[in-house]
């Protein structure tokens, strides 16, 4: 398995050029290819959505991808929500709402959250619970994150209406 | 001018944490990388018991990008890996080894490592390897008959006996006997980081350096030295952020020393990062007890003695731990209760599972389940409330400080401080319980199965015998606190820069708690037992306390005013009487820095100190669970939690609220969905997180907090108590009396998980026995 495909990774609209196997994962490639070490690996097998990033708009585990099928699409990661030193509505609503403690897990939320808010600004309240329902947190119990993506859900409507 | 201080230390204050986790600046273990390193992935064993005859490596060797291969036979000089707590002469013969030898004693033991270039080769390489061995009988049962578990040895490595009082005298006097027989399964902590280990040998310093340390980075240095020969002035563990631990992440392991030992002879950087896989057969295990427990009583409920038979699953050999969580599970199963006489036996039995150690209350999560179980059926015996036996035996707050004729992790039971009566009636008042119970009688006689369960239970925490702290401000006012305990994401460098600020005089944000750093701190103890709060809580202040003075005194001297006119406000030295001089702290710090010695202060703007302490102190808590159960599918749905907690002290309410919360998640998994099973043959059947059930945000419901500060602790004076384990503690003890309650018989659960097959082969049973009633009636 070393024939490697030359691809691009549109990573937060920064082009990377690498070179990696037909098998290697979204993951992995962002992670050791690319260097944006922000998203995490809890499974490797679609489980716990820490690996969680947006491509073309979606929420996807990115251990469930090879990144040759992420080659051309825009890929989004949690190094691309603050603009600058500003955090994110939802970054700043998880800081505010104790939303993390050991804070592995969280880019992933802050991904999957983020994708479907942008999508969906006024998805009603339980299917959001639903959604969060599939990614893993074992440190907070999830009523906090649930709380930040609530406020952050209604400062975002804001700023967009 | 008279400028008050800020008060940090009680507010619910934003972690300093969370702008890099946020970010995605973390540096996880998996984020640490070194140029040129290899990465090493571990070939382990895929039966339960086997005797190793051959492994044939060659293939793997062959591999281009391959580095080496080891086994045994190449780790031979590596000592097995020791005892960290509670070790109990007879134990250190079922060490383990870093790799397997002769016999291989459960699935996941690692057998051989391959070092590669590149982690998808590693593993290419690792499933070249081919290992020969002839199968053994499997021991998967702890309370089976004891038998030869390794020549000569049996699969009774100890038996822990604790007690005090006339049993005999109790039991023969008693009204009534009431005994129950309860089981809880094989949890773990499950964090969402696996284990990583990245080791780095710097040969021009001579300095072996090992990255991805969590819990306990002081002891395991000074073991990786001991193992490996070397100094332990020259090993050097370093912690970055950690992706949970509760109990689990950052004991010592095989793999660590591997890591180790790898790049002293390869002279290469070596990374090993756990998958998930791995990590559910190969890290620690935890919980599987099973009790046999009987209480003598007299003809009020009131308990005259208890004694508890019980087996432990230790899995196939000892791990760091030692009998920590046996010997937690017999000394703290009294909880709350006034308990005359007692004994306990405790079988620290070895079985062809993952070795296990502690998760989050360990020892309490089981014997909570045990006591509140016992409890609830004495109730029943009597023909009693449930409240009212446990107000019955409750210990009363006139009693304490309490001690049990007990001993616990080398110090005495003594319970500091409560009002366990008192945070029962409040957990009661807030939950609304006559109302809730009218209600749930309500939907009960309309058919629904729903009830209500309560739990009550004693925490321990801080653990001593010391920690230090090391605090010093720089020239530009910013303060670094340097610490011997870690952090595994609780919040510890937020709690101690409260406490810092506030005793010192400057805000929080310019304080920088560094943990877990070996090379900055001569020792420390680490994070375990929820005491990083108490003990390095307590070391801090009084840290704080002296460089106050120090800063004080050195102002006074420097800007010629009387000592009793100058504070310490925000970073500056300020006259308390009139608009006078002042002074940065940071210019303060130059100022001793430069000419310390001569002013009289020689550690110039630094100051240390230790706390010690013989005997931990002991939160309390009540657990109140209303839940619905489906008749139909067996699932049990939580409608409310309430959770009542005294902690003695909250340095930080909101993070005390999270610790209970994450807590109670954990506990919930244990109650109701998470189970490490094995099949006949001893194969592991919950090897992907789509086995092993762990609560999603559609199980855990909102739960209500209730923190109380009644019983601050006497053994430090902020009354400091932990609340790392109080959340997960009495969950499995009050959803199965909820459940009890909701199906309308009492003492049927009595086994966790309460999963919906349990449940609903419980329901199947109820059903059979009424139909056998109405048939001979």
């Amino acid at each position: 398995m070393t024939n490697r495909i030359a691809l691009s990774l549109t990573i937060n609209g920064r082009d990377y050029a690498i070179c990696v196997e037909p098998r290697r994962t979204l993951a992995d490639a962002i992670r050791e290819d690319c260097g944006q070490t922000g998203t995490h690996v809890g499974c490797e097998h679609g489980v716990c959505g820490a690996c969680t990033v947006i491509v073309d708009g979606e929420p996807v585990r990115s251990c469930l991808m090879f990144a040759v099928q992420a080659a051309g699409r825009s890929i989004r990661t949690v190094e691309g929500l603050a603009q600058g030193d500003v955090l994110h509505p939802l970054q700043r609503a998880f800081m505010t709402h104790h939303g993390l403690q050991c804070g592995f897990c969280t880019p992933g939320f802050l991904m999957l959250v983020v994708g479907v808010l942008e999508r969906e600004p006024d998805i009603e309240i339980d299917a959001l619970v639903d959604i969060l329902s599939s990614n893993l947190c074992r440190c907070t119990g999830y009523q906090n994150i649930i709380k930040a993506v609530r406020a952050a859900a209604a400062e975002m409507r804001g700023a967009t209406a | 001018m008279s400028v008050a201080r800020h008060r940090l230390i009680g507010r619910s204050l934003e972690r300093l944490e969370d702008r890099p986790l946020l970010l995605g600046r973390g540096r996880f273990a998996a984020d640490v990388s070194f140029a040129g390193q290899l990465v090493m992935r571990v070939v382990r064993s895929t039966c339960a018991h086997a005797k190793l005859l051959s492994i044939d490596v060659s293939a793997a060797c062959a591999l281009e990008g391959v580095h080496a291969v080891w086994t045994a036979a190449d780790t031979r000089g590596i000592p097995p890996i020791d005892i960290r707590l509670t070790r109990i002469p007879g134990l250190e013969v079922y060490r383990q080894s870093v790799l397997a030898s002769k016999e291989v004693r459960y699935v996941g033991e690692p057998v051989a490592v391959v070092f590669a270039e590149d982690a998808y080769l590693a593993e290419d390489a690792a499933d070249l390897i081919t290992v020969e061995v002839e199968d053994l009988p499997v021991v998967l049962a702890a309370e089976a008959e004891p038998r030869e578990f390794l020549p000569g040895l049996s699969t009774e490595a100890t038996c822990l006996r604790k007690g005090y009082g006339d049993i005999e005298a109790a039991f023969a006097a008693a009204h009534a006997i009431v005994r129950v027989d309860l089981a809880i399964g094989r949890h773990s902590a499950v964090p969402i980081e696996t284990r990583g280990a990245i080791a780095r040998y710097d040969a021009p310093r001579d300095m072996l350096e090992l990255y991805g340390a969590a819990k306990v980075p002081h002891w395991n240095r000074d073991q990786i030295a001991r193992m490996l020969g070397r100094d332990p002035a020259s090993v050097q563990l370093y912690q970055g952020h950690v992706g949970g631990g509760f109990g689990v992440r950052g004991e010592l392991y095989p793999e660590d020393v591997l890591v180790c030992a790898a790049a002293l002879r390869l002279r290469r950087p070596v990374k090993w990062i756990e998958d998930r896989h791995e990590h559910l057969i190969a890290a620690n295990h935890s919980r599987e007890q099973h009790h046999y427990v009987r209480a003598a009583i007299d003809g009020n409920g009131r308990i005259l003695a208890i004694e508890d038979e019980f087996f432990h699953d230790q899995g196939a050999y000892m791990r760091t731990h030692g009998a920590t969580v046996p010997d937690l599970a017999a000394a703290m199963l009294g909880g709350p209760y006034r308990v005359p006489a007692y004994r306990v036996e405790a079988h620290i039995r070895l079985t062809n599972k993952t070795p296990a150690g502690t998760y989050r209350a360990p020892g309490r999560f089981e014997t909570t389940f045990v006591r509140e179980r016992l409890l609830d059926a004495i109730a029943h015996r009597i023909g009693i409330d449930r409240l009212e036996v446990r107000r019955r035996n409750l210990i009363a707050r006139s009693e304490m400080p309490y001690a049990r004729p007990l001993d616990v992790l080398g110090t005495h039971v003594v319970l500091d401080s409560g009002d366990y009566a008192g945070l029962l009636d409040t957990a009661l008042e807030r939950i609304g319980w006559e109302r809730l119970n009218a209600e749930l009688a309500a939907r009960r006689a309309a058919g629904e199965m729903v009830g209500a369960g309560v739990a009550m239970f004693v925490e321990k925490s801080g653990l001593g015998p010391f920690e230090d702290v090391e605090i010093s401000v720089d020239p530009q006012g910013d303060v670094e606190v340097v610490t011997g305990a870690a952090s595994l994401g609780q919040g510890i460098e937020t709690v101690i820069a409260q406490i810092c600020g506030e005793t010192l005089g400057v805000d929080y944000h310019a304080i920088r708690v560094i943990h877990g750093q070996t090379a900055r701190i001569a020792r420390g103890l680490g994070a375990f037992a929820s005491r990083a709060t108490v003990m390095t809580g307590e070391a801090t202040r009084l840290a704080a306390e002296k460089l106050r003075a120090t800063a004080r005194q050195a102002a006074a001297a420097l800007m010629q005013q009387p000592l009793a006119t100058l504070d310490l406000v925000d970073g500056v030295i300020v006259s308390t009487t009139a608009a006078g001089p002042t002074m940065r702290l940071g210019a303060l710090a130059g100022a001793l820095m430069a000419s310390g010695p001569s002013l009289g202060f020689p550690e110039g703007p630094c100051a240390r100190a230790s706390f010690t302490t013989d005997h931990m102190t002991y939160p309390y808590g009540v657990h109140i669970a209303v839940l619905r159960v489906d008749a139909e599918t067996g699932e049990v749905t939580l409608e409310r939690f309430l959770l009542a907690y005294d902690v003695g002290r909250a340095v930080n309410p909101r993070l005390v609220e999270g610790q209970l919360a994450g807590g109670f998640a954990q506990g919930l998994g244990g109650a109701l969905l998470e189970e490490f099973c094995y099949d006949e043959r001893g194969q592991p059947v919950t090897v992907t997180l789509a086995d092993y059930l762990m609560p999603t945000a559609h199980e855990v419901p909102m739960l209500e907090v209730v923190i109380t500060q009644d019983a601050p602790s006497p053994l430090n004076p902020l009354g400091l108590k932990g609340a790392g384990e109080g959340g997960a503690n009495a969950v499995g003890a009050a959803i199965a009396a909820a459940i009890d309650d909701a199906i309308g018989r009492p003492g049927a659960v009595t086994r966790l998980p309460v999963t919906p097959q349990r449940l609903r082969a419980i329901l199947a049973d109820i059903a059979l026995e009424r139909r056998a009633g109405s048939l001979s009636c």
